[in-house]
């Protein structure tokens, strides 16, 4: 008896409300009825975000990813790695969004027969086939305005007819011919804070997650290395494929030829061993009186450790008690909004200006009758910081190799708030 | 809503537009059933019309709209005549959706999809690469039984196809061809065992997959292929690596035995293990004491490392679980650190990755406690990811962290996501049972949180109080009493149940509140959840055995009501109960024992972690997340007791050979043998011959198809290969680059084709050879090399006589070095004795495996296309001469050295009988001579053999060099370097050598030079383009070995360079013959300190 069909049957794309707008069989047809079990399992769930990514069924497995509001849902018969999937399916996912400039139902149906030739080549008989977005490219061109009048009226087509060289070269993440007329590489170094503040104000857990995102528009074959005044804080560093891993074992610089276009060079980690500067604070007070209706709500943010650069876009959201009804606030800078519904609260403060601190005060009513609230909510922190990268990483240079002219080069660093939570 | 085609649409025509537009609505959000069905017949009537006209945007719009009904899971199976009829357009775009469309409803109407075949069978002799493969890819997708002889047919066609893209494709029709017709497995395993053998970094994935769909028990297939596939693992596509990774675990656990030791007195089979383990080596000499690991199971541990950076969540998993279930115990710490970093990742990755950690850290707790806080649970998490997080907490609390985790549960239970809050209050129980010290503030903190206001934790406390309280029931009737107080307020059943056993319990201990509890209870029994009916029960009978007398009317009361309860379980338990405690006549022996029977000591619960087991599982499979086995997962094998013959992996050199010729067919007409004698009679004949040009300007290097070359000599393909190579050498580069084993990098094979270029002309002492270097070789090779000469030793002397048969390195650059001789095809760029980098991965990959003996003489690792004029054309009257060394052992006597003199006739007329004389040598020093060379043409040139026994010394060799007319009088002078012959041994033969050799037989030096000049890489190279020596597999980084034997006396030549701290090195020379030695301590010296 053989054991049939490994790895990706066929995948049903589900929007919200529960309608499987796209299916797609690479092997024999599997009945839509299979999606009942997830639905279930979507039922059981409270929320979406706890919707099981594996779910067993008496003949398949179904292995999915939510992302932008909609499942992916892909059917298994047999054993497979569950990681080798979900990856391919947000890779699946990435694809769109670099296409269609989103990942909605809308772009999806809207272009269902890019989608359906994109899904034909980068899946083979279940087997993942191409899936590097430069391939793609040379394979299906990405639909644009005015390449479909133009098709229209030729009855020419977004098929490319030759394959892609990349695909078989040792180079597979870059397409041949590329060709600029302002040859550019830039370079954004992104850092987030991960953060838990406990009710003193003393830090439970800090890192900093960074990327390094690039986007190369450079002409040919060119061979860049990056290097870094301080490579050695880089932590734990993954990388795109085009990086050479010896080079960086040796020498901690990195050394590649890039894709085409934009792409993440790596991503690294600073680990908590290093004391993690932590851009603001927040003081809180946030009190529910027993036995009454209402309660007082008090925050305030001020900056901290910001190597004298100005903490922009913060917003704060909270969400409250279920007890709350509502909220009456007034904010000394920015807007809040409440959704009694939701109970989310949101305030957009903007930018911290040392001379006079944002604060956000006022009452919050309680439903009357409610034993009062356990726990007060969590803070959950946005901010920006242009200019720095709070690891201290810096780039050095960048140094391009085999080609000729000069190329514009630039790097930007961003600090941001990554999952940066204060506990009050 | 509107889509493209609908735009498309407007402009093919008015009315047609707008009925399809309503269409196009229709088809996006179906109204009604039967409107929707009207619609589609009639769509379909047009869809047709349009499908047959003559326009192609007509067609293509059709085919568009199609797609999207296939897309939204609608039956557009009635088309099928209509556009089958179109797989043969011209418009590519048409083609693929008609190939969407095929492979969607051929199985549905198979008659009619036969009508498409013969297109396809024609596209597969297509020149177009993309073509013949897309043409496969939709035959084999197919599923119509009929057609399987022609898939069979593709296939094996396309297996040997010369694009590699193709036989990647092939390679997943096996899989397609397998599952519709299963009786074709025998002939599809050949296929996969010849795709095996691929050397293409695109196959590699594709094909393993097939082994694993079709085959995955034919481990024997894998043999010849492990070093290969571990050697390309890191350049193989990231989906590849994947399948290729969880392929070698599986082989690896059969393979080589187990490398868990000293740490793993854990397990009781595993002890057994061992000490049978021990017995069997005793047994077997074979074995050593200590265990060293097979190289080879090294090698996969080693090439695996890089890929824990990788972006793919896939792939640093399987590297995870590779490492978990075949490293050294002590090794597999470095995935913490990559695993933890997976959990930046979106929700699903997390929770994949969280279950893999939970399972590892029930064993190995010390991997991940250093990454303890990276578990804390963030209040947005998901609940799923909560919990999973909660559950490696408790797995890696221990005496010391137990207190900051007690504290950061405190803030856990008190969430709002009362689930989580419950799952914390578990976990608290958990900790206080596993770690003594923490149990009675747990306990503490646990009644406290009986007063909580919810509910839900309320319950949860009760339960995990009552657990804990069964293991320790002396001390507690404070909290008993509490507890019983709870009754009236708590509704949660599972809590109320608990209460009541408990009380039930220690009855004895709280006399005075337990009968009062049941008396509560006998009031409301019936309003009473069934769970805590039974509980009731329990509790009246064990009043009633311990404390009849207050409670015996109450007990037979309830016992009463529960005879005429609805739920059967409970009439059942009642007639039961009543039958043990109230004695009568018929109630027997069993009610003497009621006591013992109900207030038995009962054994505590004991609180464990769901994954506990999960173990037995795969790591990082889907059987593992589900914690079942998953159809078609295939188990892993304990590590075998012996393991089985490594040699199986040993790979001949035919294997090499072909896997570096490019096409399929080439290998075919190669068969092993026919290759060998006719290479080794090349070899002889032209030496012999000695009629070479090889420094003239026949550029040859046409990159002409490959299959053409093989079949009129061996000797052409070869030097086809060797083109190849070098042409592919910038994309080598690339990967080499990458390759984590032992390769030199980019810079340094383009360095190394600079230098052969210009060496041809100047005297370049390769001064520029400061390159971008790689580092090399892992510390692990050590061992390798101990236990690979341990156990594979062969006599010396036959291993001389055969090393030319035996010796795949050996062979192998021989057969590049033919090139240097072959008087049709010698390239003038020369790109020959760099072997290209995988090349020589490959070859050392080889290397580790193959026998070594103390003294073989191996071929040199790089041959210097350095020439020294010999008669300069002015004063040789138009006759010119040049000589180099080509490091070959010489053909004309054992002790003598190979001199190639090339001779070029730059007048315009011939120069006849071209010979040597007069010849003046010192004392001892013999000479071998060419025969005269009867004429040689204007502009011509000509390459001949001379072998010089220099009696190991650098003196000069003088002779004339004669023409019909003139004689002129030319020297040959050694470089020290050249005297040498490479010699192959492995590092602990080295070791062993050179200890003989101290003392007055040591020379020794100090260098010093910028860091980039101590790379691996550069080191060698400076080194063999000095001196002919062999490179000795290195266990540490910072030394370099090299071994050689001077030509005459054959004494050993022992080379070592040390790095050092900072910028200095030291260089060591062991021989007998000193004067060699220190000469050639001279000469290195300048060379490895230059920048």
């Amino acid at each position: 008896m053989p054991r049939t069909q490994k790895m990706i049957h066929s995948l049903f794309l589900i929007n919200c409300s529960g309608d499987i707008f796209l299916e797609k069989h690479w092997k024999s047809v599997v009945s839509q009825s299979v999606c009942d079990y997830f639905f279930e399992a979507q039922e059981k769930a409270a929320d979406v975000e706890n919707v099981p990514p594996v779910i067993s069924t008496p003949h398949h497995y179904l292995i999915s990813i939510y992302r932008d509001k909609l499942f992916f849902v892909s059917v298994i018969q047999t054993e497979v790695p569950p990681l080798f999937v979900i990856e391919f399916l947000h890779r699946v996912a990435d694809t769109f969004q670099d296409y269609f400039g989103e990942c909605s139902e809308a772009a999806i149906k809207d272009n269902v027969v890019i989608v359906y030739e994109l899904l034909e080549e980068m899946l083979d008989n279940g087997f993942p086939l191409a899936t590097e977005s430069n391939i793609l490219k040379e394979l299906i061109k990405p639909p644009t305005i005015l390449r479909s009048v133009v098709n229209s009226i030729t009855g020419s087509s977004n098929v490319g007819d030759t394959l892609p060289t990349g695909q078989l070269s040792n180079i597979p993440w870059r397409r041949a011919g590329v060709k600029y007329t302002n040859n550019e590489a830039y370079f954004d170094v992104v850092e987030e804070i991960d953060a838990i503040i406990d009710k003193s104000g003393s830090t439970v857990f800090a890192e900093i997650q960074g990327v390094i995102d690039a986007c190369i528009k450079l002409s040919g074959m060119p061979d860049l290395s990056l290097s870094f005044m301080n490579p050695r804080l880089l932590d734990d560093v993954s990388f795109h494929p085009c990086i050479r891993f010896k080079r960086w074992e040796s020498e901690r610089v990195l050394s590649f030829i890039p894709p085409d276009g934009n792409f993440r060079l790596i991503s690294y980690r600073v680990s908590s061993q290093n004391l993690v500067a932590i851009p603001v604070y927040v003081k809180h007070s946030i009190s529910f009186k027993e036995n009454s209706s209402c309660g007082r709500f008090d925050i305030t943010i001020g900056p901290k450790q910001n190597m004298g650069k100005t903490i922009e876009g913060i917003t704060v959201t909270v969400h409250m008690p279920k007890v709350v009804l509502n909220m009456n606030l007034t904010p000394t800078q920015g807007s809040y909004t409440f959704d009694p519904v939701t109970k989310i609260l949101t305030w957009d403060v903007g930018k911290i200006t040392p001379q006079k601190l944002p604060s956000l005060k006022g009452l919050v009513n309680l439903q009357s009758g409610a034993p009062k609230p356990e726990e007060n909510p969590s803070l959950n922190i946005q901010f920006k910081i242009q200019q720095l990268a709070i690891s201290g990483l810096k780039v050095n240079r960048l140094d391009m190799y085999g080609e000729k002219y000069k190329p514009f080069k630039g790097v930007k660093y961003v600090t941001k708030a990554g999952k940066f939570q204060v506990r009050t | 809503m509107s889509s493209n085609s609908f735009a498309y649409n407007e402009q093919s025509g008015g009315g047609e537009a707008t009925e399809l537009g309503q269409e196009a609505t229709s088809t996006i959000s179906p109204s009604g059933a039967f409107g929707l069905f009207s619609s589609d017949l009639k769509k379909n009537e047009d869809l047709k019309q349009m499908l047959e006209s003559n326009k192609d945007s007509a067609k293509l719009d059709a085919m568009k709209r199609i797609v999207g009904m296939i897309a939204k899971g609608k039956n557009a199976s009635e088309l099928f005549p209509a556009v089958v009829k179109n797989v043969a357009s011209k418009n590519i775009e048409i083609k693929k959706l008609v190939y969407v469309y095929l492979v969607r409803y051929a199985e549905e109407q198979q008659d009619l999809a036969l009508l498409s075949i013969s297109t396809f069978q024609r596209a597969l002799k297509d020149p177009n690469q993309l073509i013949r493969a897309s043409a496969l890819r939709v035959l084999s997708s197919i599923r119509v039984p009929i057609i399987v002889p022609i898939m069979m047919l593709a296939i094996k066609e396309a297996a040997a196809d010369l694009s590699p893209y193709v036989r990647k494709n092939a390679a997943h029709a096996i899989q397609k061809l397998y599952s519709l017709d299963p009786e074709q497995k025998e002939m599809l395993i050949e296929i996969i065992e010849k795709l095996l053998k691929d050397k293409s970094i695109l196959v590699a994935g594709s094909v393993v997959m097939a082994f694993e769909e079709v085959c995955p028990d034919r481990i024997d297939l894998i043999h010849k292929n492990y070093r290969k596939l571990c050697n390309l693992l890191v350049d193989v596509e990231e989906w590849g690596q994947v399948v290729i990774i969880h392929m070698l675990t599986r082989y690896a656990r059969t393979q080589f035995v187990s490398p868990w030791k000293e740490d793993d007195g854990l397990e009781d089979n595993e002890k057994n293990f061992y000490e049978s383990d021990d017995e069997e080596k005793e047994k077997t000499d074979r074995r050593k004491k200590p265990y060293t690991m097979d190289p080879d199971h090294r090698l996969l541990i080693r090439n695996t490392k890089p890929l824990l950076q990788s972006r793919n969540a896939a792939v640093v998993m399987a590297v995870a679980q590779l490492y978990w279930h075949i490293s050294p115990k002590s090794e597999a710490g470095i995935i913490s650190k990559s695993l933890v970093r997976l959990l930046r990742s979106n929700r699903e990755v997390q929770y994949i990755v969280l279950q893999n950690i939970a399972t590892m850290s029930i064993q190995r707790k010390g991997m991940f406690e250093p990454y303890l806080k990276s578990f804390y649970v963030r209040s947005t998490d998901p609940t799923m990811i909560k919990t999973l997080k909660l559950e490696i907490l408790t797995n890696l609390a221990n005496e010391a962290n137990i207190s900051t985790l007690l504290r950061e549960f405190q803030t856990y239970v008190k969430s709002q996501d009362k689930q989580f809050a419950a799952a914390t209050i578990q976990t608290i129980g958990r900790c206080a049972t596993n770690i003594s010290e923490v149990t009675d503030t747990c306990l503490s903190g646990l009644v406290c949180l009986l007063s909580n206001r919810d509910e839900i934790v309320v319950a949860e406390s009760v339960v995990v109080i009552k657990k804990l309280l069964q293991m320790q029931p002396a001390q507690h009737g404070e909290i008993i009493k509490h507890m019983a107080k709870l009754l009236d307020s708590i509704t949660v059943p599972v809590a109320r149940a608990s209460i009541l056993w408990l009380i039930g319990e220690n009855c004895e201990r709280v006399p005075k509140i337990a009968p009062d509890v049941l008396r509560k209870m006998a009031k409301n029994f019936t309003g009473e959840d069934d769970l805590v009916k039974l509980q009731i029960l329990n509790l009246g009978a064990k009043l009633y055995l311990t404390n009849s007398k207050q409670t015996k009317l109450l007990t037979q009361y309830i016992l009463n009501l529960g005879k005429y309860d609805q739920n059967y379980d409970i009439r059942d338990r009642t007639r039961f109960i009543r039958q043990l405690i109230v004695p009568n006549e018929k109630s027997g022996a069993l009610s003497k024992y009621a006591k013992k029977i109900f207030l038995a000591q009962k054994p505590a619960p004991l609180l464990e972690s769901p994954f506990k087991d999960r173990d037995h599982f795969q790591l990082g499979t889907l059987s593992h997340t589900l914690n079942t086995k998953a159809t078609g997962y295939l188990e892993l094998s304990n590590w075998p007791e012996v393991a089985p013959d490594p040699s199986v992996r040993n790979v001949e050199v035919i294997e090499l050979a072909k896997e570096w010729t490019p096409a399929g067919k080439a290998k075919k007409e190669n068969p092993a043998k026919k290759f060998y004698s006719e290479s080794e009679e090349e070899e002889d004949s032209s030496d012999s011959s000695s009629d070479s040009e090889s420094e003239s300007g026949s550029a040859s290097g046409e990159q002409d198809e490959e299959g053409d070359s093989s079949e009129d000599s061996s000797r052409d393909s070869s030097s086809e290969q060797e083109r190849e190579s070098a042409s592919q050498s910038d994309i080598e580069n690339e990967r080499a680059a990458k390759r984590n084993s032992k390769t030199r990098g980019k810079g340094d094979s383009e360095d190394r084709k600079k230098k052969n270029e210009k060496s041809k002309t100047s005297d370049s002492s390769n001064a520029e050879s400061s390159s971008i270097e790689e580092s090399s070789s892992d510390s692990e090779s050590e061992s390798e090399s101990e236990s690979e000469s341990e156990s594979r030793e062969v006599t010396k002397e036959k291993e001389q006589k055969t090393k030319q048969d035996r010796n795949p390195l050996t062979k192998d650059v021989s057969l590049l070095d033919l090139d240097d001789f072959n008087p049709v095809s010698a390239p003038v760029a020369l790109p020959t004795p760099a072997l290209s980098p995988s090349l020589i991965a490959d070859l050392e990959g080889l290397n580790l495996s193959t026998s070594s003996s103390v003294i073989s003489v191996s071929t040199p690792v790089f041959v210097p296309m350095k020439t020294h004029v010999l008669l300069h054309r002015m004063s040789g009257k138009g006759l010119a001469a040049h000589y180099f060394f080509s490091r070959q052992p010489c053909i004309f006597g054992d002790k003598m050295v190979s001199v190639q003199i090339t001779l070029n006739n730059t007048t315009d007329q011939k120069i006849e009988n071209i010979h040597i004389r007069e010849k003046k040598l010192p004392v001892g020093m013999q000479m071998h001579v060419f025969n005269p060379i009867e004429s040689l043409e204007p502009e011509g040139s000509i390459t001949v053999s001379v072998g010089i026994d220099f009696c190991d010394s650098t003196q000069t060799a003088s002779f004339q060099l004669c023409t019909k007319d003139d004689c002129f009088s030319v020297n040959i002078q050694p470089p020290v370097g050249e005297l040498l012959l490479p010699v192959a041994m492995s590092e602990k033969d080295f070791k062993k050598e050179q200890g003989m050799l101290t003392g007055m037989n040591e020379t020794s030096t100090t260098i010093i030079a910028a860091p980039q000049n101590f790379t691996p890489s550069v080191i060698l190279q400076k080194v063999i383009n000095v001196a002919n020596v062999g490179v000795v597999p290195s266990g540490q980084d910072n030394i370099h070995r090299f071994a050689a034997k001077t030509v005459h006396s054959g004494s050993l030549m022992l080379v070592t360079v040390e790095l050092k701290e900072g910028s200095t090195a030291r260089l060591i020379i062991n021989t007998e013959k000193t004067v060699i030695g220190s000469v050639l301590l001279r000469e290195l010296k300048p060379v490895l300190s230059q920048g």
